[in-house]
Order: structure tokens, then sequence, then C-alpha cells
């Protein structure tokens, strides 16, 4: 592989591929945090877990972000030389360039970069919530609701990043 | 799980979540700013390869964490009306999601 192709893949299928399988475990040790059942050590030692996991991802999905933007997204964009005949280096001139392909771009990674952006604000969020409160959060019905909205919001958004990110990699990958 | 955890007020969780909002719709309008607008998308473009998206972006995430900062000192030790701040703060990313949707551009501004 080259570089630019470890660098994109670094970005989707290591920053990106952390946050979106971590996810699920991570709503799920929001959602058991009930004081019904959980005893106070299972709350504090599931809670403890629970912070690292969430920061872990916020981190992860910060990392999926800028690693797109600073790196990928500049190959991705790179405009082609003057009369130009092979745009295989360029992806987004070559999805531009065929009218069955335009689509990819167009509405593709339109959304993909911008809607990415919402979801590191989502889970930091998430993470603070649960680091700010703790074991207690299991006593605030409200607040665990609201926190398990968000964190499926910056699923939403990681996750609309990451399918049209593998689409376009497979319609022009980035060399 | 001491009585001190318990009782912690809410404000600076609300602060966090109506930060979240108002970063997304602060990035959702912004987007949409410059596909309605050539002057916006030309302040926006920070940095040639990456173009407008940094301009967009880093507003964006500058919005979160100033308005995390400010709210967080203004509700800090402080219970808050959370329900409706949390609505708010989900209105405020609705409008995030909205606007970083390409056929929402098109259908405001007509063309494809």
């Amino acid at each position: 592989m080259s570089i630019n192709e470890l660098w994109t893949t670094a970005h989707g299928m290591v920053f990106g591929f952390i946050f979106l399988l971590g996810f699920a475990g991570a709503l799920y040790g929001v959602y058991m945090m009930k004081p019904e059942w959980l005893t106070a050590e299972g709350a504090s030692t599931n809670v403890n877990r629970l912070r690292i996991f969430l920061w872990v991802l916020a981190i992860a999905v910060w990392l999926a972000v800028f690693s797109g933007t600073y790196i990928a997204y500049p190959l991705y964009r790179a405009t082609p030389p003057e009369g130009a005949l092979d745009l295989t280096n360029f992806p987004r001139y070559l999805l531009l360039a065929n009218e069955s392909t335009a689509f990819w771009h167009k509405f593709g990674m339109e959304w993909k970069e911008h809607v990415a952006f919402i979801s590191p604000l989502a889970a930091t969020v998430v993470a603070f919530v649960v680091q700010y409160y703790g074991a207690s959060l299991a006593r605030k019905p409200e607040i665990r609701r609201w926190v398990m909205i968000f964190f499926a919001v910056a699923f939403f958004a990681a996750s609309i990043a990451g399918m049209f990110g593998a689409f376009i990699t497979k319609a022009a990958p980035i060399r | 799980m001491t009585t001190a955890e318990i009782n912690k007020p809410n404000g600076p969780v609300a602060a966090a979540l109506l930060a979240g909002g108002i970063g997304s719709a602060v990035l959702g309008l912004l987007t949409f700013g410059a596909e309605a607008s050539e002057g916006i998308k030309t302040l926006m473009n920070w940095y040639n390869p990456v173009g407008p998206l940094m301009g967009k972006s880093s507003l964006g995430i500058i919005a979160f964490f100033l308005s995390w900062v400010i709210l967080n000192s203004l509700w800090k030790g402080k219970e808050t009306n959370f329900g409706r701040i949390a609505i708010i703060a989900m209105v405020l990313v609705a409008v995030g999601l909205i606007f970083t949707f390409p056929p929402v551009w098109s259908m405001l501004l007509g063309g494809e």
C-alpha cells in the first residue's frame, strides 16, 4: 500500500471503525446503568470502564474526522493538470467526469464530509456526561436517556460518513 | 456512589449538551451558507487543499468549545431546566443534520 492508501485506511478502517464497532457496547453500558439492575460495586466498576471506553471512542472519532479532513480529503480533491486524460489519481474529478458516478461526489462526499463533524461533538458530550456523573448517572434516568439519544446521533453521523466513504473508495480510491 | 455524586447539579451537563447543539447548528448553517453564497464559500476557504470545509468545520468546532466554556461558567454549580435545554440542544442538532444534507440545498436553492 502507498502512504496515501495507508492514511485512508487509518482514517476509515482504524479510527472510524473503532468508533462504529465500539458504539453498541458503549450504548449498552449506558443503558445498563439502572439502580435495580446493579449493585453499588457493580455500578462503580461498570462506570469506570465505561468512562475510559467512551473517551477512547470520542478520541477515535475526532482522529477519524481530522485524518479525513486534513490528509485524505486533500488527496481526494486534488486538481489534475490541465488536459489530463487519466484521472485515476484525482478521485473527485474522476467521479465527476462520468454522469453515472457523479452522484457519489455530489451527494455522497458532500454529505459525508459535513455530517461527519457532528459525530465527535456528540461523542464528546456523551463522554463528558458519564465522566461527570459517574455511577450516579444510574439514578438520573432523564439525563441517561438524553445521553443515549446524543450517542445515537453520533453513531448516525459516523455511519453515514463510513458508508459513503466505503462506496467512494470503491468507485474512486485514493492511491 | 456518594451523596455528593448523586446531588451533583446538572448545570455543567446541560452546558455540554447545549454546546453540542450549538456546534452542530453552526456547522449546518455555514455549510448551507457556503452553498448559497460564493462570498461565504470563499470566506470559509482557509486552506486551499481542504477548501471551504476547513472554515466550516473549524468554526463549528470553535462554536462548540467556546459555547461550552461560556455556558459552563454560567451554569456551574446550578440546577437548570434540563429537559427544556436538552430539547433545544436536539433541535439545534437537527438543524445541523438538516443543513448538511445535500438535497436540502437543492430544495431551498433550486438546481440539482
